[in-house]
């Protein structure tokens, strides 16, 4: 027994040296080496400052200003909303944190799921809504003409795309707030859509960090 | 659903289907000894560590001594894992983002070391949020390898019970997991790791990186050595997430290629084992027969899972959104899915992950449609048989092989016999024990846990939908598979690096310990199978022994496992997911 024991122990500590430091390790180095870009987490810099990775979805918000023309403020902190300047990403259960990534967890047949749905439908119609009550984009104005992934959460709560039907619409908004032609704004998101893998696998769409710093080179940020 | 999403479906079955024969006939020749492309590189110091280890690789063992060794070995690994786990205060490398890790409680470590010990990886904790990079690696990568290739060699040994010919030995214990660990595990991640990471995964030891987003809102990104355990925790069916949100994080699974390149790898060794098996007993006719079982039994999964998913939500349809598929618009029931993967990517990724013991997600299951989410609850009511886990779903099945012939056999009135040998009273007696084990204990936990308020502390969502994440998170563990109807919860952490965190004590050790049950005594039963097998004499087979390599014993192998898993757990998956397909109801 106990040599059947101390054969288990060293064995498994050896194991534990050979593949919880050596390959890990291992792995890290060649990678470094070979991709560092992309081992390091695919971050893209402004001006030499990181801004964000291109795998990982972001928040374009800004400050909510109250009827009254100041920031809102709730129990002592700044509200925030939907930039329209900005293409927006697909609802997020933890508002992107990449620190803390976590599903929605929302059933299918919930009454809070109803809910949840109701209000990135609402979201959406009025972020599409110009202040003459118009929609930018004249063809969806009820919640059947809204592309599923803008009225539903995503899984990994960072997803970093949006679906080219998504961006389209939201192209009209752009062109409006920014003064850009619609077919520019267009051009910028054939641009910037991801194909399918190889060309078949997986799903287009529309990688939106990227395509949002194109559009502040274009027509600036604040 | 569309065209596209179908050709992506066969195209991944046609490269299954192609590649495996490979891979099965290279583990064929490492447990037959043989020498293979990587014995010049690895062989010397595969012979050093046996010599390390003080152990003889030649020394044969017999069922008990094979068992005994592989049992006391992985009590050293959870003793080591829970030390790991548990001094994360004390470690290296245990600060980031301004966040110093604390060990989560000792009843959620309790969970974790004996999920990952018995390759379920059930996570009642987040990664990014409690797992320093040191327990990452040196804790839970380890556990990844060593516990995949537990599983194969069991049945490794099981196989070689059937098909021995003299004597009661199964081989040797330290031998055959070393072989699996150097020559099939490491150097198919290693080669893996690499591929993801061209794609996108990550691989440093950053710290998290704080950044302000063009439009100066705040963000954090996680970091850490991804790569290399995402490539084993798929190919060894482990499925425990380096981030919360598993293969659905960026990070994690980048694109639509390796997506499905993540699917393959959770597949290929499962179904090579199946390959295997033909060579070690010298007819590949009987591994056509048990691939085609397994094959049938996962594209009708496939076929209902994205049927159900394309078709969209109840809650959907009841907030008026369209998910017919629409121009560039993936359509379906999005909720929980992620753009790139869509809903053929999301349908399939759950059915791979949940026929095997991975575990894996890349979508959230308990936001999938009542049918879609019966489809993983169904799998794992077969316990694991549809390829099943590396080496778990070789020897199940084989236990199901077992128990057809013998139904066979009393049907038409002769001594049951699989490949000469006789099956008797004895055998059989063990294939149902082990066969009913793991849908025993996850119907007793699950009604000890819906049946108690310390049970249902740790249900989220309300109606048949909490009791659905009762029901899968035991049969999930009992199944030792790891994925979840992610509300159910086990832990309560305020904050990331466990400070002021503390578990749910039921779920984790009622979970805890029908992991460890439901690994551990299956896996005795099939070794005592090999062994009482092993020592049987081979008798030509006659006019009237049953055939076990044409289509019509596929059927009554078909028809066994699902009428074991149907009568077992049909009343249970009524409840929950089917009382969601049927109704149009909001609860």
């Amino acid at each position: 027994m106990l040599r059947d024991l101390r054969t288990a122990f060293l064995s498994m500590i050896v194991f534990t040296i050979l593949l919880g430091l050596g390959y890990p390790l291992l792995v890290t180095g060649v990678s470094q080496g070979i991709f560092p870009g992309k081992a390091n987490g695919s971050l893209i810099r402004r001006g030499g400052v990181v801004v964000g990775s291109a795998l990982i979805g972001q928040q374009f918000y800004e400050t909510e200003i109250g009827p009254n023309g100041k920031p809102v403020v709730k129990k002592g902190v700044v509200q925030t909303v939907p930039d329209p300047r900005y293409f927006q990403t697909r609802p997020s259960s933890t508002s992107d944190n990449a620190a803390s990534t976590a599903f929605s967890n929302l059933g299918p047949n919930g009454k809070t799921t109803l809910t949840a749905f109701q209000g990135y439908i609402q979201t959406y119609l009025a972020l599409n809504t110009a202040t003459n009550n118009k929609r930018y984009d004249a063809a969806v104005t009820k919640a059947s003409e809204i592309p599923v992934d803008a009225v539903s959460d995503s899984a990994s709560s960072v997803d970093p795309d949006i679906s080219v039907a998504n961006a389209k619409i939201q192209a009209y908004r752009i062109a409006a707030v920014r003064h850009l032609s619609l077919r520019r704004v267009d051009a910028l998101v054939a641009k910037y859509t991801t194909a399918r893998s190889l060309g078949f696998f997986g799903e287009p769409g529309v990688d939106v960090l990227n395509i949002n710093l194109a559009l502040d080179r274009i027509s600036g940020s604040k | 659903m569309t065209v596209n999403g179908w050709l992506q479906i066969l195209a991944f079955c046609a490269v299954l289907i192609a590649v495996s024969p490979f891979l099965g006939r290279y583990m064929a020749k490492v447990y037959g000894g043989e020498h293979v492309f990587l014995t010049p590189i690895f062989g010397p110091f595969e012979r050093l560590l046996y010599r390390c280890f003080g152990v003889n690789p030649k020394r044969e063992q017999d069922w008990k001594s094979y068992a005994r060794s592989l049992i006391i070995f992985s009590l050293a690994g959870w003793i080591i894992l829970y030390v790991v786990l548990r001094s994360q205060s004390i470690q290296p490398w245990n600060s980031y983002g301004g966040v110093t890790f604390h060990a989560a409680p000792w009843d959620v470590t309790f969970n974790t070391v004996s999920s990952f010990l018995t390759n379920t990886n059930w996570q009642y904790y987040g990664g990014e949020t409690t797992m320093t990079y040191f327990s990452q690696m040196v804790g839970l990568t380890v556990q990844n390898f060593a516990s995949a290739a537990v599983g194969i060699v069991v049945a490794v040994a099981l196989i070689r019970g059937i098909v021995g010919r003299s004597g009661r030995s199964l081989g040797n214990f330290y031998e055959d997991f070393t072989r699996t660990v150097l020559y099939v595990l490491v150097p198919i991640s290693f080669v893996s790791a690499l591929v993801l990471v061209s794609q996108g995964s990550i691989d440093n030891f950053a710290h998290y990186v704080s950044v302000h987003g063009i439009s100066g809102i705040a963000q954090t990104i996680a970091m850490g050595p991804v790569a290399s355990q995402e490539a084993i925790k798929d190919l060894g069916t482990n499925g425990g997430g380096f981030f919360n949100t598993n293969s659905a994080h960026p990070f994690e699974n980048p694109n639509g290629f390796t997506n499905y390149y993540e699917m393959l790898l959770v597949l290929i060794i499962p179904a090579a084992l199946v390959w295997m098996y033909g060579r070690m007993v010298g007819s590949r006719r009987q591994a056509i027969a048990i691939f085609a079982t397994m094959f049938v039994m996962f594209i009708g999964g496939v076929t209902v899972a994205y049927a159900a998913e394309a078709h969209g939500s109840v809650a959907q349809h009841a907030a008026g959104i369209h998910t017919q598929v629409l121009a560039n618009s993936t359509g379906g029931n999005l909720e929980g899915k992620e753009q790139r993967f869509g809903i053929a990517g999301s349908a399939i990724f759950d059915v791979v992950t949940t026929v095997t013991s991975c575990g894996a997600v890349n979508s959230s299951i308990e936001s999938y449609t009542g049918l879609g989410g019966a489809i993983p609850m169904a799998n794992l009511s077969a316990s694991e048989v549809i390829f099943g886990g590396v080496g778990t779903g070789m020897y199940s099945i084989l236990l199901y092989v077992l128990l057809a012939v013998f139904l066979g056999g009393l049907m038409v009135g002769r001594t049951p016999e699989y490949l000469g040998k006789k099956i008797e009273a004895k055998e059989i007696k063990l294939v149902a024990l082990g066969l009913l084990i793991t849908p025993l204990s996850a119907l007793f936990s699950t009604s000890l846990a819906t049946a108690s308020a310390a049970g249902r502390a740790s249900v989220y969502n309300t109606g048949p939908q909490g009791f659905s994440e009762s029901f899968y998170a035991y049969l999930s563990q009992a199944n030792n598979n790891g994925s979840a109807f992610a509300g159910y919860t086990g832990l309560i952490q305020p904050n990331a690096g466990n400070a002021g965190a503390h578990g749910v004590t039921f779920a984790d050790l009622l979970g805890g310990f029908t992991m460890l049950f439901a690994r551990y005594a299956p896996i005795l039963f099939a070794l005592a199978v090999g062994g009482a097998l092993a020592g049987k004499r081979v008798s030509p087979a006659g006019l009237g022994t049953m055939r076990t390599d044409n289509a019509t014993f596929v059927v009554l192998l078909i028809g066994v496992i699902i009428l074991v898993g149907a009568l077992t757990f049909f009343p249970a998956i009524l409840l929950g997911p089917i009382v969601q397909a049927l109704s149009g109801h909001l609860y």
